[in-house]
């Protein structure tokens, strides 16, 4: 089934590319840092929990965290070593506990590596085995675990696997240089995915200025003999590289709203996490490092780099020719979905595909919002066709439920909006907030129902035990005047009722009197 | 070093909302310019009469609500709404008619509701219609263009009329009035006339109206370019003007005698303005795109069923704020189907 023509997606942006600014710089390596400050959360999912101890020598690709559950991806030494600390440390969104390693500068491979394995003839199972083992995750950004995508895939049947080359971003040129450089790693990969999927079609999307790289994608197909594999090149549209956009502009289909890909028989995988995985099935290798763009108007010397996980972003700037006079700003990713930094004092993760610092031309202060002017030019640029002008109406009274029912949650918090608004409405920063408040009233509203359900149950409980009780007192008063009926016999009753009396009397006495040897019996006395 | 904290997106805005009313200020420019090239120095007047009044008001507005004055009049919005009103207003009226329209439109109109973005109603279009109910007579005099009956009066005559309410030295108003295209239209055809008679006269060109027809070009060039610069959508002012037309047209194939043909409401009246530059004030029109165009066809038919049957020679000031009512109704029922989710 061969494809030539593309459906297209509605809204999206001509943004500036940026590209030439890093696209020429060929990836460095980085020198591996004194000291590697390892995270043990670097992918969606639970966090590792660390399986080394301070003081423990390590390798490079020895494992150091280990996820609790089956939602996690497990995280390697990165270089060797020794580990010197399991501390808290500020790390890109907040802080969590990493994994402090001071490296012997040797950068030994760790002698229990996996074997490598024939990727000719890999079993599904296997890979799956294999992409968890070496803590594949999305290297686009997203570091899902590459394993549990796979797991699900094979679960759900895929007809139509797509290789994302997009970088819809300004700026990044990571993938770019891989694909130019390491091309035959990733075709390589792909016919991996491919081949233990079993899928009908294969696509590779690339951005159509991105001709080198196409040039260096069709020269390793020849190469490699591979003929199964399409090079399909998309205008650089912003956001083009965003999977639900990309998959509609492939094959004109929609991946149903709160759905995956696979609802549709597709799944797609990052160029960057095609090549992990080969490396991962081939060599052994666990992911322990990752290339990254460094690039702006507020760094020297533009680059794209590979480097160790752990190593602290300072360094990577440092290698791009240090700060330049106007950086003014500092993101981590692009300038659309970026993550604004406050320091670089942070380490490399395996989500971090490119470190922008921008000076106050490009990457400005948030000018003060106007009201809402209704213009629509943020509905123009929804490429999920939402209305963000009458969400932010619903944002800006607090209607929850109005915000869901407009399409809150469909949302892909792209930027197209917020970066055409003329207001210069935080649009996406609301339609966050908003979701959080969502989430937040939706789980007040489960605690509410959980501690209603629990105090109806208390109170029939009670209410059950009451009964019991009651039943209990009603059969043993039964049992007792049966007993003395048949004890005293043909006995007077007269003597019963003075007999009677005098226990009662000792009762009342009994009770009286303060003591605490007292009371208890007497409260049991009460109670049956 | 320490950087500042912003959320996504960081890149710069590509516009602002002064930049966006500004762009509408200068494609006014051409179409303005005619006008007070045919009808004299009371349209220059009257733009900065009307523009000195709104600043003012705006500001004294936004002081009593405790806004920033600041970057509010920046916004341009308020100049924008005078410009616009002042010019749907007869050149030669008194000045404090033209004061009090636009105080009232942007007060009532815009301040009272909430200010910038938060009115149902198009500022201008409720000054313009307070003061066409509230003066009927000084509302409808309009002068002659100028090269049909000779010069009209010097900017010392106007002055003096606008704020004396007479000419002097004996010159007459009447002498130099006449009826708008439309309204003579409107009137004559009532006599029972024939629109070829009608037609015949001094007041009517090739393609609508003399003097007119060149207003309504230049306006529909300024919106062009608007179109062109993306500030506004193509579904407004094409449904305004489809909605105008077609009505039109089958009406003049019906009866050519009692109905005049869409060029004529295309180019004689306030069609082009009122298309491209006032019922596309963004803040109270419908925001859908689908809804945009219904929005724009309800504008254009009112407008063509107004001027046709209704009391009114020109009705686009009524058909809008009549479907400023209705906007959020049909934003209501045409919101687009959101990207992986089934029909409606």
């Amino acid at each position: 089934m061969m494809r030539s023509r593309l459906f297209g997606f509605p809204g999206g942006l001509r943004l500036p590319r940026w590209k030439d600014l890093s696209d020429h710089a060929a990836i460095m390596t980085a020198p591996v840092p004194d000291k590697l400050i390892i995270p043990l959360q670097q992918h969606t999912g639970d966090a590792c929990r660390p399986v080394v101890a301070v003081g423990d020598r390590v390798s490079r690709g020895d494992r150091v965290g280990q996820p609790p559950g089956y939602y996690g991806a497990c995280i390697h030494a990165a270089s060797s070593g020794t580990v010197i600390a399991l501390e808290n440390h500020p790390v890109i969104g907040g802080s969590a506990p990493c994994v402090v390693i001071r490296t012997d500068g040797a950068d030994t491979w760790s002698p229990c590596l996996p074997p490598p394995l024939d990727p000719g003839n890999i079993g599904t199972e296997t890979l799956i085995e294999r992409l968890w083992s070496c803590g594949v995750v999305g290297m686009g950004g997203a570091t899902f675990p590459t394993d549990i995508k796979l797991a699900a895939a094979r679960a759900a049947g895929v007809r139509l696997l797509i290789i994302n080359g997009i970088e819809c971003e300004p700026g990044i040129t990571c993938d770019d240089r891989l694909i130019r450089e390491r091309a035959r790693e990733v075709v390589l990969g792909t016919r991996l995915f491919r081949d233990c999927l079993a899928v009908d079609e294969t696509l590779l999307a690339l951005e159509e200025d991105r001709t080198e790289a196409r040039t260096a994608l069709e020269q390793a197909l020849a190469d490699t003999g591979e003929t199964g594999i399409r090079v399909v090149s998309v205008p650089a549209r912003y956001p083009s590289g965003s999977e639900r956009q990309l998959i509609e502009q492939l094959t004109g289909r929609e991946v149903p709203s709160g759905g995956l890909p696979l609802d549709i028989g597709m799944l797609c995988q990052n160029v960057g996490t095609v090549a992990a995985a080969w490396r991962a099935v081939t060599r052994g290798e666990p992911v322990t490092g990752r290339i990254v763009t460094v690039t702006g108007q507020g760094v020297c010397r533009p680059a794209n780099i590979e480097a160790r996980l752990g190593t602290p972003l300072a360094e990577l700037i440092e290698l791009a020719g240090g700060y330049t006079d106007s950086a003014a700003r500092l993101v981590m990713g692009g300038p659309m979905m970026g993550v604004s930094l406050t320091t670089d004092a942070l380490p490399l993760t395996k989500g971090c595909n490119c470190l922008l610092v921008g000076d106050n031309g490009d990457l400005p202060a948030p000018q003060p919002a106007m009201p809402c002017i209704r213009c629509g030019a943020c509905a123009d640029a929804c490429p999920v066709l939402l209305l963000p002008q009458q969400l932010h109406w619903h944002a800006l009274g607090q209607n929850l439920d109005s915000l869901r029912s407009a399409g809150l949650d469909d949302c892909i918090e792209c930027g197209a909006c917020a970066v055409v608004c003329p207001s210069h409405i935080p649009l996406v920063r609301e339609f966050r907030d908003a979701k959080t408040a969502i989430a937040m009233r939706d789980l007040e509203r489960e605690r509410a129902e959980r501690a209603r359900q629990r105090f109806a149950f208390r109170q029939q409980r009670l209410e059950r035990e009451r009964r019991e009780a009651e039943e209990q007192r009603r059969r043993k008063k039964e049992a007792l005047a049966r007993a003395s009926e048949s004890a005293s016999g043909g006995d007077d009753p007269r003597k019963a009722a003075i007999q009677a009396a005098v226990e009662r009397a000792r009762r009342k006495r009994a009770a009286s009197r303060p003591g605490h040897g007292q009371s208890v019996p007497t409260a049991d006395d009460e109670r049956t | 070093m320490r950087f500042p904290e912003y959320s996504a997106p960081h890149l710069a805005p590509a516009t602002s909302v002064g930049l966006v009313m500004r762009r509408v200020v200068y494609a006014v420019v051409p179409g303005a310019a005619v006008m007070a090239l045919l009808f004299g120095w009371g349209v220059l007047l009257n733009m900065l009469l009307a523009v000195t009044t709104a600043l003012i008001c705006e500001a004294l507005m936004l002081r009593l609500r405790g806004r920033p004055t600041g970057p509010y009049l920046r916004d341009c919005s308020a100049v924008l709404a005078a410009l616009l009103l002042a010019l749907a207003l007869p050149p030669l009226l008194p000045w404090w008619i033209t004061v009090l329209g636009v105080a009232f439109g942007l007060i009532f109109g815009k301040h009272l509701y909430g200010g910038l973005g938060f009115n149902p109603f198009n500022p201008a279009m409720v000054g313009y219609v307070v003061l066409l109910i509230s003066f009927p007579r000084e509302m409808t005099l309009w002068p002659a263009p100028a090269f049909i009956g000779g010069t009209g009066p010097d900017l010392w005559q106007t002055l003096v009329y606008v704020f004396s309410g007479h000419f002097p030295d004996q010159l007459q108003f009447d002498a130099i009035s006449r009826a708008t295209p439309l309204d003579e239209v409107r009137v004559r055809l009532g006599q029972d006339e024939s629109l070829q008679a009608i037609r015949g006269g001094p007041a009517f060109g090739t393609l609508g109206a003399h003097g007119w027809e060149w207003i309504n070009l230049l306006f529909l060039a300024g919106g062009l370019w608007l179109l062109r610069c993306r500030v506004i959508g193509w579904q407004i002012p094409v449904g305004v003007l489809a909605g105008i037309a077609v009505p039109a047209l089958l009406f003049s194939l019906i009866g050519p005698d009692q109905y005049p043909g869409a060029a004529f409401h295309l180019l004689a009246g306030g069609a082009m303005l009122g298309a491209f530059f006032i019922a596309t004030d963004p803040v109270s029109a419908a925001t859908t795109r689908r809804g945009r165009l219904y929005y724009g066809l309800g504008i254009g038919i009112l407008t063509w069923v107004i001027r046709t049957w209704g009391g009114y020679p020109d009705g686009i000031a009524f058909a809008v704020l009549l479907m400023n009512m209705a906007a959020p109704l049909i934003d209501q029922y045409t919101r687009p189907r959101i990207h992986g989710r089934g029909s409606a």
